[in-house]
Protein backbone atom coordinates (compact mmCIF):
# COMPACT_ATOMS: atom_id res chain seq x y z
CA UNK A 1 0.00 0.00 0.00
CA UNK A 2 1.44 3.40 -0.94
CA UNK A 3 2.27 5.89 1.77
CA UNK A 4 -0.69 8.10 2.72
CA UNK A 5 -0.39 11.74 1.73
CA UNK A 6 -1.47 12.97 5.13
CA UNK A 7 -0.92 10.93 8.24
CA UNK A 8 -2.09 12.07 11.65
CA UNK A 9 -1.08 10.10 14.72
CA UNK A 10 -2.35 10.67 18.23
CA UNK A 11 -2.90 14.39 17.74
CA UNK A 12 -4.06 16.09 20.93
CA UNK A 13 -4.94 19.68 21.77
CA UNK A 14 -6.09 20.91 25.14
CA UNK A 15 -7.29 24.40 25.96
CA UNK A 16 -6.95 24.50 29.71
CA UNK A 17 -9.17 21.68 30.93
CA UNK A 18 -11.00 21.24 27.65
CA UNK A 19 -9.76 18.58 25.28
CA UNK A 20 -10.46 19.91 21.79
CA UNK A 21 -8.65 17.15 19.92
CA UNK A 22 -8.32 13.86 21.70
CA UNK A 23 -5.77 11.45 20.31
CA UNK A 24 -6.86 11.90 16.70
CA UNK A 25 -5.40 9.34 14.34
CA UNK A 26 -6.24 9.48 10.68
CA UNK A 27 -4.57 8.68 7.42
CA UNK A 28 -5.61 10.03 4.09
CA UNK A 29 -4.26 8.46 0.91
CA UNK A 30 -3.45 10.40 -2.21
CA UNK A 31 -6.55 11.27 -4.20
CA UNK A 32 -9.09 10.72 -1.46
CA UNK A 33 -11.77 13.17 -0.45
CA UNK A 34 -12.06 12.64 3.25
CA UNK A 35 -14.88 14.39 5.09
CA UNK A 36 -14.96 15.12 8.78
CA UNK A 37 -18.37 15.62 10.29
CA UNK A 38 -19.46 16.19 13.83
CA UNK A 39 -21.71 18.39 15.92
CA UNK A 40 -20.81 22.00 16.70
CA UNK A 41 -17.94 22.22 19.11
CA UNK A 42 -16.65 18.77 18.21
CA UNK A 43 -13.22 20.24 17.47
CA UNK A 44 -13.27 20.21 13.67
CA UNK A 45 -11.85 23.69 13.20
CA UNK A 46 -9.31 23.08 15.96
CA UNK A 47 -8.11 20.05 14.04
CA UNK A 48 -7.73 22.11 10.86
CA UNK A 49 -5.81 24.69 12.87
CA UNK A 50 -3.44 22.01 14.12
CA UNK A 51 -2.95 20.61 10.64
CA UNK A 52 -2.17 24.00 9.11
CA UNK A 53 0.11 25.00 11.97
CA UNK A 54 -1.95 27.86 13.36
CA UNK A 55 -2.35 25.92 16.56
CA UNK A 56 0.34 23.88 18.24
CA UNK A 57 -0.41 20.38 19.46
CA UNK A 58 0.41 18.99 22.89
CA UNK A 59 1.21 15.61 21.48
CA UNK A 60 1.01 13.61 18.29
CA UNK A 61 2.57 13.65 14.84
CA UNK A 62 1.53 15.03 11.47
CA UNK A 63 3.21 13.72 8.35
CA UNK A 64 2.75 15.12 4.86
CA UNK A 65 4.00 12.72 2.17
CA UNK A 66 6.16 11.05 4.80
CA UNK A 67 7.73 14.25 6.08
CA UNK A 68 7.14 15.17 9.70
CA UNK A 69 5.62 18.66 9.65
CA UNK A 70 4.42 18.73 13.26
CA UNK A 71 6.85 21.44 14.31
CA UNK A 72 6.72 23.58 11.17
CA UNK A 73 5.10 27.04 11.21
CA UNK A 74 2.01 27.65 9.08
CA UNK A 75 3.80 29.33 6.19
CA UNK A 76 6.21 26.44 5.74
CA UNK A 77 3.37 23.94 5.66
CA UNK A 78 1.77 26.02 2.95
CA UNK A 79 4.99 25.95 0.96
CA UNK A 80 4.98 22.15 1.27
CA UNK A 81 1.60 21.98 -0.37
CA UNK A 82 -0.95 22.12 2.41
CA UNK A 83 -3.57 24.71 1.55
CA UNK A 84 -6.58 25.72 3.55
CA UNK A 85 -9.77 27.68 3.23
CA UNK A 86 -11.33 29.42 6.20
CA UNK A 87 -14.73 28.75 7.71
CA UNK A 88 -15.16 32.43 8.38
CA UNK A 89 -14.11 34.15 5.21
CA UNK A 90 -10.60 35.48 5.60
CA UNK A 91 -9.58 37.57 2.62
CA UNK A 92 -7.80 40.81 1.77
CA UNK A 93 -10.93 42.94 1.64
CA UNK A 94 -9.22 46.07 0.36
CA UNK A 95 -7.68 44.28 -2.64
CA UNK A 96 -9.32 43.12 -5.85
CA UNK A 97 -10.17 39.46 -6.32
CA UNK A 98 -7.29 39.07 -8.74
CA UNK A 99 -4.85 40.73 -6.32
CA UNK A 100 -5.96 38.31 -3.61
CA UNK A 101 -5.28 35.26 -5.70
CA UNK A 102 -2.09 36.68 -7.24
CA UNK A 103 -0.72 37.24 -3.74
CA UNK A 104 -1.37 33.60 -2.93
CA UNK A 105 0.45 32.61 -6.12
CA UNK A 106 3.30 34.96 -5.26
CA UNK A 107 4.03 33.11 -2.03
CA UNK A 108 4.96 30.05 -4.07
CA UNK A 109 7.32 31.45 -6.69
CA UNK A 110 10.32 32.18 -4.50
CA UNK A 111 10.97 34.99 -2.04
CA UNK A 112 9.24 38.34 -2.35
CA UNK A 113 12.20 40.64 -1.80
CA UNK A 114 11.53 42.38 -5.10
CA UNK A 115 11.13 46.07 -4.52
CA UNK A 116 10.85 47.71 -7.89
CA UNK A 117 8.79 45.95 -10.53
CA UNK A 118 5.05 46.63 -10.59
CA UNK A 119 3.46 43.48 -9.22
CA UNK A 120 0.30 44.03 -11.25
CA UNK A 121 2.28 43.69 -14.46
CA UNK A 122 3.86 40.37 -13.55
CA UNK A 123 2.45 37.80 -15.94
CA UNK A 124 4.02 35.07 -13.85
CA UNK A 125 1.56 35.93 -11.06
CA UNK A 126 -1.42 37.31 -12.95
CA UNK A 127 -1.87 34.36 -15.30
CA UNK A 128 -2.08 31.58 -12.72
CA UNK A 129 -4.26 33.85 -10.58
CA UNK A 130 -6.63 34.40 -13.47
CA UNK A 131 -6.69 30.67 -14.16
CA UNK A 132 -7.59 29.94 -10.53
CA UNK A 133 -10.40 32.51 -10.65
CA UNK A 134 -11.74 30.96 -13.88
CA UNK A 135 -11.64 27.57 -12.29
CA UNK A 136 -13.91 28.56 -9.41
CA UNK A 137 -16.16 30.56 -11.71
CA UNK A 138 -15.04 34.05 -10.77
CA UNK A 139 -13.28 34.89 -14.04
CA UNK A 140 -15.58 37.80 -14.75
CA UNK A 141 -15.09 39.27 -11.27
CA UNK A 142 -11.30 39.51 -11.37
CA UNK A 143 -11.18 43.27 -10.94
CA UNK A 144 -13.92 43.58 -8.34
CA UNK A 145 -12.93 44.88 -4.93
CA UNK A 146 -13.33 41.98 -2.52
CA UNK A 147 -15.20 44.14 0.01
CA UNK A 148 -17.90 44.64 -2.64
CA UNK A 149 -18.36 40.96 -3.48
CA UNK A 150 -21.15 38.72 -2.22
CA UNK A 151 -20.78 36.08 0.45
CA UNK A 152 -21.03 33.29 -2.09
CA UNK A 153 -18.30 34.89 -4.18
CA UNK A 154 -16.13 35.17 -1.09
CA UNK A 155 -16.49 31.44 -0.54
CA UNK A 156 -15.43 30.79 -4.13
CA UNK A 157 -12.51 33.17 -3.74
CA UNK A 158 -11.40 31.24 -0.65
CA UNK A 159 -11.05 28.17 -2.84
CA UNK A 160 -9.32 30.09 -5.64
CA UNK A 161 -6.70 31.36 -3.20
CA UNK A 162 -6.05 27.88 -1.90
CA UNK A 163 -5.71 26.62 -5.48
CA UNK A 164 -3.27 29.37 -6.43
CA UNK A 165 -0.78 28.02 -3.92
CA UNK A 166 -0.44 24.90 -6.11
CA UNK A 167 -1.38 22.58 -3.25
CA UNK A 168 -0.99 18.84 -2.93
CA UNK A 169 -3.78 18.81 -0.45
CA UNK A 170 -6.73 21.06 0.34
CA UNK A 171 -8.11 21.52 3.83
CA UNK A 172 -11.56 23.00 3.40
CA UNK A 173 -13.26 24.34 6.49
CA UNK A 174 -16.99 24.45 5.76
CA UNK A 175 -16.73 25.81 2.23
CA UNK A 176 -20.54 25.94 2.00
CA UNK A 177 -21.14 27.83 5.23
CA UNK A 178 -23.89 30.38 4.78
CA UNK A 179 -24.52 29.59 1.13
CA UNK A 180 -27.88 29.37 -0.62
CA UNK A 181 -29.11 26.15 -2.25
CA UNK A 182 -28.07 27.16 -5.73
CA UNK A 183 -24.60 28.32 -4.61
CA UNK A 184 -24.17 25.08 -2.71
CA UNK A 185 -24.91 23.14 -5.86
CA UNK A 186 -22.22 25.02 -7.73
CA UNK A 187 -19.73 24.44 -4.92
CA UNK A 188 -20.46 20.70 -4.89
CA UNK A 189 -19.86 20.59 -8.63
CA UNK A 190 -16.59 22.46 -8.18
CA UNK A 191 -15.40 20.15 -5.39
CA UNK A 192 -16.34 17.11 -7.45
CA UNK A 193 -14.11 18.42 -10.21
CA UNK A 194 -11.26 19.31 -7.83
CA UNK A 195 -11.25 15.88 -6.25
CA UNK A 196 -10.17 14.42 -9.57
CA UNK A 197 -6.77 16.06 -9.11
CA UNK A 198 -6.40 16.85 -5.43
CA UNK A 199 -6.51 15.17 -2.09
CA UNK A 200 -9.08 16.94 0.03
CA UNK A 201 -9.94 17.03 3.70
CA UNK A 202 -13.44 18.48 3.90
CA UNK A 203 -15.19 19.74 6.98
CA UNK A 204 -18.84 20.38 6.27
CA UNK A 205 -22.20 20.55 7.95
CA UNK A 206 -24.20 20.05 4.79
CA UNK A 207 -24.83 16.29 4.95
CA UNK A 208 -26.14 16.05 1.39
CA UNK A 209 -22.89 17.51 0.14
CA UNK A 210 -20.76 15.32 2.38
CA UNK A 211 -22.45 12.08 1.38
CA UNK A 212 -22.38 13.09 -2.28
CA UNK A 213 -18.68 13.89 -2.32
CA UNK A 214 -16.78 11.91 0.27
CA UNK A 215 -14.82 8.74 -0.38
CA UNK A 216 -14.53 8.27 3.35
CA UNK A 217 -15.99 10.00 6.34
CA UNK A 218 -14.74 10.39 9.90
CA UNK A 219 -17.03 11.41 12.70
CA UNK A 220 -15.60 13.68 15.36
CA UNK A 221 -17.37 14.00 18.69
CA UNK A 222 -15.82 15.85 21.64
CA UNK A 223 -12.47 15.86 19.87
CA UNK A 224 -12.46 12.11 19.38
CA UNK A 225 -12.96 10.16 16.20
CA UNK A 226 -15.75 7.74 16.98
CA UNK A 227 -16.08 6.23 13.53
CA UNK A 228 -14.28 6.31 10.23
CA UNK A 229 -15.26 4.59 7.02
CA UNK A 230 -17.08 4.72 3.73
CA UNK A 231 -20.29 6.78 3.58
CA UNK A 232 -22.47 3.66 3.54
CA UNK A 233 -20.83 2.32 6.67
CA UNK A 234 -21.08 5.66 8.46
CA UNK A 235 -24.74 5.93 7.60
CA UNK A 236 -25.34 2.53 9.12
CA UNK A 237 -23.15 2.98 12.17
CA UNK A 238 -25.22 2.88 15.34
CA UNK A 239 -22.75 4.88 17.43
CA UNK A 240 -22.76 7.66 14.88
CA UNK A 241 -26.52 7.82 14.86
CA UNK A 242 -26.72 7.98 18.60
CA UNK A 243 -23.84 10.37 19.21
CA UNK A 244 -24.18 12.70 16.34
CA UNK A 245 -27.00 12.32 13.92
CA UNK A 246 -29.68 11.88 16.55
CA UNK A 247 -32.65 9.59 16.18
CA UNK A 248 -34.73 11.98 14.11
CA UNK A 249 -32.04 12.62 11.54
CA UNK A 250 -31.16 8.96 11.43
CA UNK A 251 -34.63 8.29 10.16
CA UNK A 252 -34.24 10.86 7.42
CA UNK A 253 -30.88 9.45 6.41
CA UNK A 254 -32.31 5.99 6.14
CA UNK A 255 -35.11 7.22 3.95
CA UNK B 1 -6.49 62.51 -14.99
CA UNK B 2 -6.74 66.14 -13.88
CA UNK B 3 -10.41 65.59 -13.11
CA UNK B 4 -9.21 63.94 -9.95
CA UNK B 5 -8.83 66.77 -7.41
CA UNK B 6 -6.01 64.83 -5.76
CA UNK B 7 -3.88 65.07 -8.88
CA UNK B 8 -4.65 68.77 -9.23
CA UNK B 9 -3.63 69.50 -5.64
CA UNK B 10 -0.42 67.49 -5.92
CA UNK B 11 0.55 69.14 -9.22
CA UNK B 12 -0.18 72.61 -7.83
CA UNK B 13 1.83 71.86 -4.71
CA UNK B 14 4.80 70.57 -6.70
CA UNK B 15 4.79 73.62 -8.96
CA UNK B 16 4.67 75.84 -5.88
CA UNK B 17 7.56 73.98 -4.25
CA UNK B 18 9.64 74.06 -7.43
CA UNK B 19 9.14 77.80 -7.92
CA UNK B 20 9.46 78.92 -4.31
CA UNK B 21 13.19 79.78 -4.60
CA UNK B 22 12.40 81.99 -7.60
CA UNK B 23 10.20 84.07 -5.32
CA UNK B 24 13.04 84.24 -2.81
CA UNK B 25 15.55 85.24 -5.49
CA UNK B 26 13.22 88.08 -6.47
CA UNK B 27 13.51 89.46 -2.98
CA UNK B 28 10.95 87.39 -1.10
CA UNK B 29 11.18 86.71 2.60
CA UNK B 30 14.10 84.41 3.28
CA UNK B 31 12.29 83.00 6.26
CA UNK B 32 9.79 81.30 3.95
CA UNK B 33 12.62 79.40 2.27
CA UNK B 34 13.94 78.24 5.62
CA UNK B 35 10.45 77.19 6.71
CA UNK B 36 9.86 75.22 3.54
CA UNK B 37 13.26 73.56 3.62
CA UNK B 38 12.30 72.32 7.05
CA UNK B 39 8.91 71.22 5.74
CA UNK B 40 10.54 69.23 2.93
CA UNK B 41 12.86 67.48 5.36
CA UNK B 42 10.11 66.55 7.79
CA UNK B 43 7.92 65.51 4.86
CA UNK B 44 10.69 63.09 3.90
CA UNK B 45 10.68 61.70 7.42
CA UNK B 46 6.88 61.44 7.34
CA UNK B 47 7.01 59.68 3.96
CA UNK B 48 9.35 57.09 5.45
CA UNK B 49 6.96 56.66 8.38
CA UNK B 50 4.07 56.26 5.95
CA UNK B 51 5.74 53.17 4.53
CA UNK B 52 5.46 51.33 7.84
CA UNK B 53 2.45 53.14 9.31
CA UNK B 54 0.26 53.75 6.28
CA UNK B 55 1.06 50.62 4.28
CA UNK B 56 2.49 48.30 6.89
CA UNK B 57 0.13 49.06 9.78
CA UNK B 58 3.09 49.40 12.13
CA UNK B 59 2.36 52.32 14.44
CA UNK B 60 5.86 53.32 15.42
CA UNK B 61 5.79 55.98 18.09
CA UNK B 62 9.53 56.38 17.98
CA UNK B 63 10.23 57.18 14.38
CA UNK B 64 11.93 60.51 15.13
CA UNK B 65 14.74 58.55 16.74
CA UNK B 66 16.16 57.99 13.23
CA UNK B 67 16.11 61.74 12.63
CA UNK B 68 18.29 61.94 15.70
CA UNK B 69 20.56 59.09 14.68
CA UNK B 70 21.11 60.49 11.18
CA UNK B 71 21.70 63.94 12.64
CA UNK B 72 24.05 62.78 15.37
CA UNK B 73 26.22 60.82 12.94
CA UNK B 74 26.67 64.00 10.90
CA UNK B 75 27.20 66.15 13.99
CA UNK B 76 29.63 63.81 15.70
CA UNK B 77 31.68 63.33 12.54
CA UNK B 78 31.76 67.09 11.97
CA UNK B 79 32.93 67.64 15.53
CA UNK B 80 35.68 65.08 15.02
CA UNK B 81 36.78 66.83 11.85
CA UNK B 82 35.22 64.55 9.26
CA UNK B 83 33.21 66.80 6.98
CA UNK B 84 33.22 64.82 3.75
CA UNK B 85 29.63 64.13 2.74
CA UNK B 86 30.72 60.97 1.00
CA UNK B 87 31.67 59.62 4.44
CA UNK B 88 29.00 61.29 6.57
CA UNK B 89 25.92 60.44 4.57
CA UNK B 90 26.45 56.73 3.87
CA UNK B 91 27.61 56.20 7.45
CA UNK B 92 24.52 57.97 8.78
CA UNK B 93 22.29 55.74 6.65
CA UNK B 94 24.18 52.63 7.71
CA UNK B 95 23.92 53.47 11.42
CA UNK B 96 20.20 54.26 11.02
CA UNK B 97 19.73 50.92 9.28
CA UNK B 98 21.54 49.06 12.06
CA UNK B 99 19.54 50.73 14.80
CA UNK B 100 16.25 50.10 13.02
CA UNK B 101 17.28 46.48 12.51
CA UNK B 102 17.81 45.97 16.23
CA UNK B 103 14.78 48.01 17.31
CA UNK B 104 12.60 46.33 14.69
CA UNK B 105 13.79 42.82 15.49
CA UNK B 106 12.73 43.30 19.10
CA UNK B 107 9.61 45.43 18.77
CA UNK B 108 8.03 43.61 15.81
CA UNK B 109 7.50 40.62 18.05
CA UNK B 110 4.75 42.62 19.71
CA UNK B 111 1.47 43.96 18.39
CA UNK B 112 -0.85 46.89 18.84
CA UNK B 113 -0.38 49.01 21.92
CA UNK B 114 2.71 47.03 22.95
CA UNK B 115 4.39 47.83 19.66
CA UNK B 116 3.59 51.52 20.12
CA UNK B 117 4.99 51.48 23.65
CA UNK B 118 8.15 49.56 22.84
CA UNK B 119 9.07 51.78 19.89
CA UNK B 120 8.45 54.77 22.16
CA UNK B 121 10.65 53.21 24.83
CA UNK B 122 13.53 52.66 22.41
CA UNK B 123 13.36 56.22 21.17
CA UNK B 124 13.31 57.60 24.70
CA UNK B 125 16.27 55.40 25.57
CA UNK B 126 18.31 56.84 22.72
CA UNK B 127 17.08 60.31 23.61
CA UNK B 128 18.65 59.94 27.04
CA UNK B 129 21.80 58.48 25.53
CA UNK B 130 22.08 61.68 23.50
CA UNK B 131 21.44 63.75 26.62
CA UNK B 132 24.35 62.00 28.31
CA UNK B 133 26.84 62.59 25.49
CA UNK B 134 28.83 65.35 27.21
CA UNK B 135 31.40 65.55 24.48
CA UNK B 136 28.68 66.25 21.95
CA UNK B 137 26.78 68.93 23.77
CA UNK B 138 24.62 66.74 26.00
CA UNK B 139 21.34 68.51 26.73
CA UNK B 140 22.34 71.73 25.01
CA UNK B 141 23.14 70.20 21.67
CA UNK B 142 26.05 70.75 19.37
CA UNK B 143 26.64 73.36 16.71
CA UNK B 144 27.87 72.12 13.36
CA UNK B 145 30.34 74.61 11.93
CA UNK B 146 30.69 73.14 8.47
CA UNK B 147 27.94 71.48 6.53
CA UNK B 148 28.62 68.20 4.73
CA UNK B 149 31.21 68.81 2.04
CA UNK B 150 30.47 67.59 -1.48
CA UNK B 151 33.21 69.28 -3.50
CA UNK B 152 31.65 71.87 -5.75
CA UNK B 153 28.16 71.27 -4.39
CA UNK B 154 27.97 73.87 -1.64
CA UNK B 155 25.18 72.93 0.74
CA UNK B 156 25.57 76.24 2.59
CA UNK B 157 23.87 77.87 -0.36
CA UNK B 158 20.30 78.00 0.93
CA UNK B 159 18.63 77.75 -2.46
CA UNK B 160 20.82 74.88 -3.59
CA UNK B 161 20.21 73.09 -0.30
CA UNK B 162 16.47 73.59 -0.72
CA UNK B 163 16.60 71.93 -4.12
CA UNK B 164 18.70 69.08 -2.77
CA UNK B 165 16.02 68.47 -0.14
CA UNK B 166 13.25 68.72 -2.71
CA UNK B 167 15.00 66.30 -5.06
CA UNK B 168 15.63 63.79 -2.28
CA UNK B 169 12.05 64.09 -1.06
CA UNK B 170 10.64 63.44 -4.52
CA UNK B 171 13.10 60.59 -4.98
CA UNK B 172 11.95 59.00 -1.72
CA UNK B 173 8.26 59.49 -2.55
CA UNK B 174 8.88 57.77 -5.88
CA UNK B 175 10.86 55.00 -4.23
CA UNK B 176 8.14 54.34 -1.65
CA UNK B 177 5.50 54.34 -4.41
CA UNK B 178 7.50 51.72 -6.31
CA UNK B 179 8.06 49.63 -3.21
CA UNK B 180 4.41 49.49 -2.20
CA UNK B 181 3.38 48.31 -5.66
CA UNK B 182 6.10 45.66 -5.88
CA UNK B 183 5.96 42.06 -4.71
CA UNK B 184 7.49 43.20 -1.44
CA UNK B 185 4.88 45.92 -1.06
CA UNK B 186 2.04 43.47 -1.63
CA UNK B 187 3.38 41.30 1.17
CA UNK B 188 3.56 44.29 3.51
CA UNK B 189 0.05 45.46 2.64
CA UNK B 190 -1.32 41.95 2.72
CA UNK B 191 0.08 41.48 6.23
CA UNK B 192 -1.66 44.68 7.31
CA UNK B 193 -4.92 43.58 5.76
CA UNK B 194 -4.96 39.99 7.01
CA UNK B 195 -1.89 38.61 8.69
CA UNK B 196 -3.44 35.24 9.42
CA UNK B 197 -4.24 34.66 5.77
CA UNK B 198 -0.72 35.68 4.80
CA UNK B 199 0.72 32.90 6.93
CA UNK B 200 -1.83 30.46 5.58
CA UNK B 201 -0.84 31.15 1.97
CA UNK B 202 2.83 30.70 2.77
CA UNK B 203 4.42 34.00 3.78
CA UNK B 204 6.90 34.33 6.65
CA UNK B 205 5.49 37.72 7.58
CA UNK B 206 8.02 38.76 10.23
CA UNK B 207 11.06 39.02 7.98
CA UNK B 208 9.22 41.16 5.44
CA UNK B 209 7.98 43.48 8.13
CA UNK B 210 11.48 43.76 9.56
CA UNK B 211 13.00 44.68 6.21
CA UNK B 212 10.24 47.24 5.73
CA UNK B 213 10.97 48.69 9.16
CA UNK B 214 14.67 48.96 8.29
CA UNK B 215 13.96 50.68 4.96
CA UNK B 216 11.76 53.23 6.74
CA UNK B 217 14.35 53.81 9.47
CA UNK B 218 17.12 54.28 6.93
CA UNK B 219 15.12 56.77 4.88
CA UNK B 220 14.27 58.68 8.04
CA UNK B 221 18.00 58.68 8.83
CA UNK B 222 18.46 60.54 5.56
CA UNK B 223 15.97 63.15 6.77
CA UNK B 224 18.06 63.43 9.94
CA UNK B 225 21.18 64.09 7.87
CA UNK B 226 19.36 66.87 6.06
CA UNK B 227 17.92 68.31 9.26
CA UNK B 228 21.35 68.52 10.90
CA UNK B 229 22.70 70.29 7.84
CA UNK B 230 19.70 72.57 7.67
CA UNK B 231 19.87 73.80 11.26
CA UNK B 232 23.67 73.47 11.56
CA UNK B 233 22.86 72.02 14.93
CA UNK B 234 21.99 68.76 16.60
CA UNK B 235 20.33 68.21 19.95
CA UNK B 236 18.41 65.46 21.72
CA UNK B 237 15.23 67.39 20.89
CA UNK B 238 15.53 66.04 17.32
CA UNK B 239 14.39 62.67 18.59
CA UNK B 240 12.08 63.70 21.38
CA UNK B 241 8.86 61.68 21.44
CA UNK B 242 6.78 64.73 20.63
CA UNK B 243 8.63 64.87 17.31
CA UNK B 244 7.62 61.27 16.67
CA UNK B 245 4.07 62.35 17.43
CA UNK B 246 4.35 65.20 14.92
CA UNK B 247 5.40 62.74 12.24
CA UNK B 248 2.38 60.53 12.96
CA UNK B 249 0.11 63.57 12.80
CA UNK B 250 1.56 64.52 9.40
CA UNK B 251 0.93 61.06 8.01
CA UNK B 252 -2.59 60.73 9.42
CA UNK B 253 -3.51 64.30 8.53
CA UNK B 254 -2.26 64.03 4.96
CA UNK B 255 -3.53 60.54 4.32
CA UNK B 256 -2.15 57.20 5.42
CA UNK B 257 -1.15 54.94 2.60
CA UNK B 258 -1.09 57.62 -0.06
CA UNK B 259 2.11 58.61 -1.85
CA UNK B 260 1.85 62.38 -1.40
CA UNK B 261 -0.22 62.34 1.79
CA UNK B 262 2.72 62.82 4.17
CA UNK B 263 4.01 65.78 2.15
CA UNK B 264 0.58 67.41 2.19
CA UNK B 265 0.25 66.67 5.89
CA UNK B 266 3.66 68.18 6.63
CA UNK B 267 2.87 71.33 4.64
CA UNK B 268 -0.51 71.82 6.30
CA UNK B 269 0.67 71.07 9.83
CA UNK B 270 3.82 73.18 9.77
CA UNK B 271 2.30 76.12 7.86
CA UNK B 272 -0.67 76.16 10.24
CA UNK B 273 1.68 75.94 13.19
CA UNK B 274 3.65 78.89 11.84
CA UNK B 275 0.61 80.97 10.97
CA UNK B 276 -1.28 80.32 14.19
CA UNK B 277 1.72 80.90 16.43
CA UNK B 278 1.97 84.34 14.80
CA UNK B 279 -1.56 85.11 15.94
CA UNK B 280 -1.52 83.81 19.46
CA UNK B 281 0.76 82.26 21.97
CA UNK B 282 -1.86 79.58 22.57
CA UNK B 283 -1.95 78.41 18.96
CA UNK B 284 -2.12 74.77 20.01
CA UNK B 285 -5.63 75.39 21.35
CA UNK B 286 -6.71 76.15 17.78
CA UNK B 287 -4.55 73.58 16.00
CA UNK B 288 -5.56 70.70 18.28
CA UNK B 289 -9.31 70.78 17.63
CA UNK B 290 -8.68 71.44 13.93
CA UNK B 291 -6.62 68.25 13.64
CA UNK B 292 -9.22 66.39 15.65
CA UNK B 293 -11.94 67.42 13.23
CA UNK B 294 -9.96 66.34 10.19
CA UNK B 295 -9.06 63.00 11.71
CA UNK B 296 -12.65 62.41 12.87
CA UNK B 297 -14.47 63.45 9.74
CA UNK B 298 -12.05 62.80 6.91
CA UNK B 299 -11.12 59.16 6.84
CA UNK B 300 -7.98 58.94 4.77
CA UNK B 301 -6.92 62.45 5.80
CA UNK B 302 -6.76 65.38 3.41
CA UNK B 303 -6.05 63.13 0.45
CA UNK B 304 -9.09 61.04 1.39
CA UNK B 305 -11.19 64.21 1.50
CA UNK B 306 -10.15 65.02 -2.06
CA UNK B 307 -11.06 61.58 -3.38
CA UNK B 308 -13.81 61.74 -6.03
CA UNK B 309 -17.10 60.68 -4.47
CA UNK B 310 -18.43 58.47 -7.27
CA UNK B 311 -15.30 56.36 -7.56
Amino acid sequence: MPEPLLQIEGLTKRFGGIVASDDVTLSIPQGELHAIIGPNGAGKTTLIGQLTGELSSQSGRIRLAGEDITALPAWQRSLRGLARSFQITSLFLDFTALDNVALAAQAHVGHSFHFWRDVRKEIELREPARAALERVGLGARADALVANMSHGEHRQLEIAMALATKPRMLLLDEPMAGMGVEECGRMVALLRELKQQLTILLIEHDMDAVFALADRISVLVYGRIIASGEPVAIRANADVRRAYLGEQQAVTLNG
Amino acid sequence: MMRDPRTAVVVALLIFLALLPVYIAMGGNNFVLILFTRILILALAATSLNLILGYGGMVSFGHAVYLGIGGYVVGILAKEGVNAGIVQWPLALLVSALFSLVIGALSLRTRGVYFIMITLAFSQMLYYVAVSLDRYGADDGLTIYRRSQFGLLNLSNKILFYYVCLALLLGVIFLVARIVNSRFGMVIRGATSNERRMRAIGFPVFRYRLVCFVIAGTLCGLAGVLLANHTDFISPAMMHWTRSGDLIVMVVLGGMGSAFGPLIGAVVLLVLEEALSGITEYWQIILGPLLLLIVLFARGGIVGMLRPRHA
